[in-house]
């Protein structure tokens, strides 16, 4: 066994609240961007999830006789990254359901932060995915009036228009037929980068997820092998087979995955090479789920592949960095 | 032993799935329904019991080297028999039970225990002995398969020919990934932690 | 040529046989804790599982189905997986003992290991011919191999983690298996048959 101590490799608590609190506030103009584009249900949403990720772990610890750590932030993380994960419309047990299930199956059983082999948001959000489908792939129109007028906490469910998701719309009907729904190409891409477009609450706007990335990199919270490898994979994999690449970098939740949930320390490879196979691997495995039919997005599912395999990189890595053969 | 706890050592205490942990496989593939776990348990019951009972009454003649291919043809006997008997009389069982019911034939648990215990115990014993363990894997399997059905289909089907009833939780918006491979996992996984804690909390 | 490919992507991730049809799990939880072992017994798998598909199709295809034998189908395919299966341990002994010795036990398990049985069953079901079913047996094996690979390192990493001590062993490995269960499932609509 290579492995001495466990990542994330932090040294005091106070360091690991420090860096999870920051990462909340990274997320801050995403959410934000969610409420303005669908309202104060997605608000509602995100608290749902935020609590519910806060109750589970402090029952979970208080049951498996841990300390309880719900003040690190690491929980209320998971909670927002699994709500900006679902479609504004989704029933609240749905986000609950996901989040029950990332902190208490997928985070606390494997041993709590640190110690947890795949993402737990993303692994909430496939699980209530397969579980409830229809829910998960069904989206509405932003800056739908009927998000505001309608609001009230007790009518779940919201009547507005629903729409397909840019990726679905290509997939389904082709690019120019996407073109022609937002009016021109630079239409599409001005309305893509702001997040004007159907898709999971947090993930459509892409401006509102740099402005959060480059604040982590700015606080050194992340650094830029695995996003560039991940996000430069697929630029070049869709360019070569023909699509168009800017469109694939703003579509769907590469941004909101790229920054924020493959750049998670514990889940991922340690050393720098591994980061950037897993970068490149989750490129791959993005595009080939998005060009060969599956999944409506394969961000997720590329991310938590990698997850699985990173024990792996990081036994293979680090053998040839020591030189030492077994 | 007395004959009783030749009998119940396999419902709880040597449970082959929650204990022993053998004959996971058609355990995890066939456990959609309720009706289908108590099917496959009847087959396997059949099976373990019959095949108990023959090697244990040829224990004496077999020559210790082809043992293990003697047992094998017993229970393939067996296995093809209730494959057979299943798709003449319960179609739509066997239909869903699938490659499963060929299956058994390699299920751990009946060559186990024909290794273990038939080719070494008296008739009536081996006889309990397989009665017990087939009734303990049906329960085992109808438990896993009661829970998956409720969460991923809202209903508890035993039914089986147009004999018998099949209840639904009315407005329930079932999960359907515990009637897929993941759920079955899951719920294995869930449940074995569950009883592993009982029994640590008995001792 | 793009038709056997599409096979072995089938059979080892679009319907893996471990993740997805349940078969071979008694040696994926028993032998998944080290990453060397779970190599071993992955590559005797894949060699088991191919010259299997192919004896029980020679074995159906030229004797059973011509003389009507269809209800000797389950004894004669069992029988002729045990006699590979000694065949191969034999092999195994007199070439890498070390091996032989890691594997233990788990290699006279391969008899009792469904998928290999399982196999021979589902190229029957598929209608599959001869060099079908083997690229099948080979594709079902590689899938088989993969899953353990990912299973061995994530336990190898798993064994500094604070798992509760109840769920240490088998139920935390049931719930990796359904993780990647749950992954694996992305690859069913790939290639639309």
């Amino acid at each position: 066994m290579y492995r001495i101590s466990v990542s994330p490799h932090i040294h005091s608590k106070d360091n690991i609240a420090t860096i999870m609190w920051t990462v909340v506030i990274a997320l801050i103009p995403a959410l934000l961007a969610s409420i303005y584009f669908f309202g104060p249900r997605a608000f509602w949403l995100e608290m749902a999830s935020v609590i519910t990720a806060v109750v589970t772990e402090a029952i979970s610890q208080k049951l498996l006789g841990r300390k309880i750590t719900i003040y690190d932030g690491s929980a209320v993380i998971t909670g927002l990254l699994v709500a900006f994960n679902m479609p504004p419309n989704v029933p609240f047990y749905v986000p609950i359901v996901a989040t029950f299930f990332a902190i208490g199956i997928v985070k606390q059983l494997f041993g709590g932060l640190g110690y947890n082999i795949f993402n737990p948001a993303l692994a909430g959000r496939v699980f209530v995915m397969f579980a409830w489908l229809p829910a998960m792939t069904t989206w509405n129109q932003p800056l739908d009036p009927k998000w505001l007028a309608n609001f009230s906490l007790f009518k779940f469910n919201i009547d507005t228009v629903t729409t397909a998701t840019p990726l679905a719309i290509v997939k389904a009907k082709g690019t120019s037929e996407l073109i022609s729904q937002f009016g021109t190409k630079i239409n599409l891409y001005k309305d893509l980068f702001i997040g004007k477009c159907g898709g999971c609450i947090g993930e459509t706007s892409a401006l509102a997820i740099l402005i959060g990335a480059l604040f982590l990199f700015a606080r050194r919270i992340i650094s830029w092998h695995i996003p560039l490898s991940y996000i430069g994979t697929v630029f070049i994999l869709t360019f070569i087979s023909g699509q168009d690449p800017i469109f694939h970098l703003l579509a769907g939740g590469l941004f909101l995955g790229a920054f924020f949930m493959a750049t998670d320390y514990v889940t991922t490879p340690v050393t720098k090479k591994g980061m950037i196979i897993f970068g490149i691997g989750c490129g791959l495995i993005t595009v080939l789920l998005r060009l060969k039919g599956g999944p409506p997005e394969g961000v997720s599912f590329s991310i938590l592949f990698m997850n699985a395999l990173s024990p792996l990189i990081d036994r293979l890595v680090k053998q040839k960095v020591f030189g030492v053969k077994k | 032993m007395n004959k009783l706890d030749e009998f119940t050592k396999g419902i709880i205490k040597e449970n082959p799935i929650f204990v022993i942990m053998l004959g996971l496989c058609p355990t995890l593939a066939v456990s959609t329904k309720a009706i289908y776990g108590i099917g496959m348990g009847a087959a396997v019951i059949f099976v373990l019991t019959g095949s108990n009972v023959i090697i244990s009454l040829i224990k004496n003649f077999i020559p210790d080297k082809v043992r293990i291919p003697s047992y094998i043809v017993v229970i393939a006997t067996f296995v093809t028999t209730v494959d057979y008997f299943m798709k003449a009389y319960t179609p739509e069982l066997h239909k869903a039970l699938g490659i499963f019911i060929p299956l058994i034939v390699v299920n751990c648990i009946i060559l186990g225990r024909a290794e273990a215990f038939a080719s070494k115990n008296s008739v009536i014993d081996s006889f309990l002995d397989g009665v017990g363990m087939g009734v303990g894997f049906t329960l085992a399997l109808t438990l896993i398969a009661t829970i998956r059905e409720i969460l991923g289909a809202g209903t508890i089907t035993l039914k089986l020919l147009n004999y018998g009833w099949v209840f639904e939780i009315k407005n329930f918006n079932p999960m359907i990934i515990m009637i897929l491979p993941p759920g079955a996992f899951i719920t294995i996984g869930l449940l074995l932690g569950f009883f592993n804690s009982l029994k640590t909390k008995k001792e | 040529m793009q038709h056997y490919l599409i096979i072995i992507i089938s059979a080892a991730f679009i319907n893996n046989f471990v993740l997805s049809r349940f078969l071979g799990l008694c040696p994926f939880i028993g032998v998944s804790k080290r990453l060397d072992s779970a190599l071993g017994m992955g590559m005797a798998v894949i060699f088991v599982l191919t010259l299997a598909s192919i004896i029980t199709y020679i074995i159906n295809q030229y004797l059973l189905l011509p003389y009507n034998l269809e209800f000797l189908r389950t004894v004669s395919f069992i029988l002729v997986i045990a006699t590979l299966v000694q065949f191969v341990e034999m092999v195994i002994q007199k070439t890498s003992p070390p091996l032989y010795d890691a594997l233990g036990i788990y290699l006279p398990l391969i008899t009792t290991n469904c998928a290999v049985l399982g196999a021979a069953f589902l190229n029957i079901n598929e209608k599959f011919n001869l060099l079908e079913s083997a690229v099948n047996g080979f594709g079902a094996g590689v899938g088989f191999t993969i899953a353990l690979i990912f299973m061995a390192s994530i336990r190898e990493k798993l064994e500094v983690a604070k798992i509760p001590e109840n769920f240490k062993g088998a139920p935390i490995t049931f719930i990796i298996a359904g993780i990647l269960s749950l992954i694996f499932l992305c690859f069913k609509g790939i290639i639309a048959e």
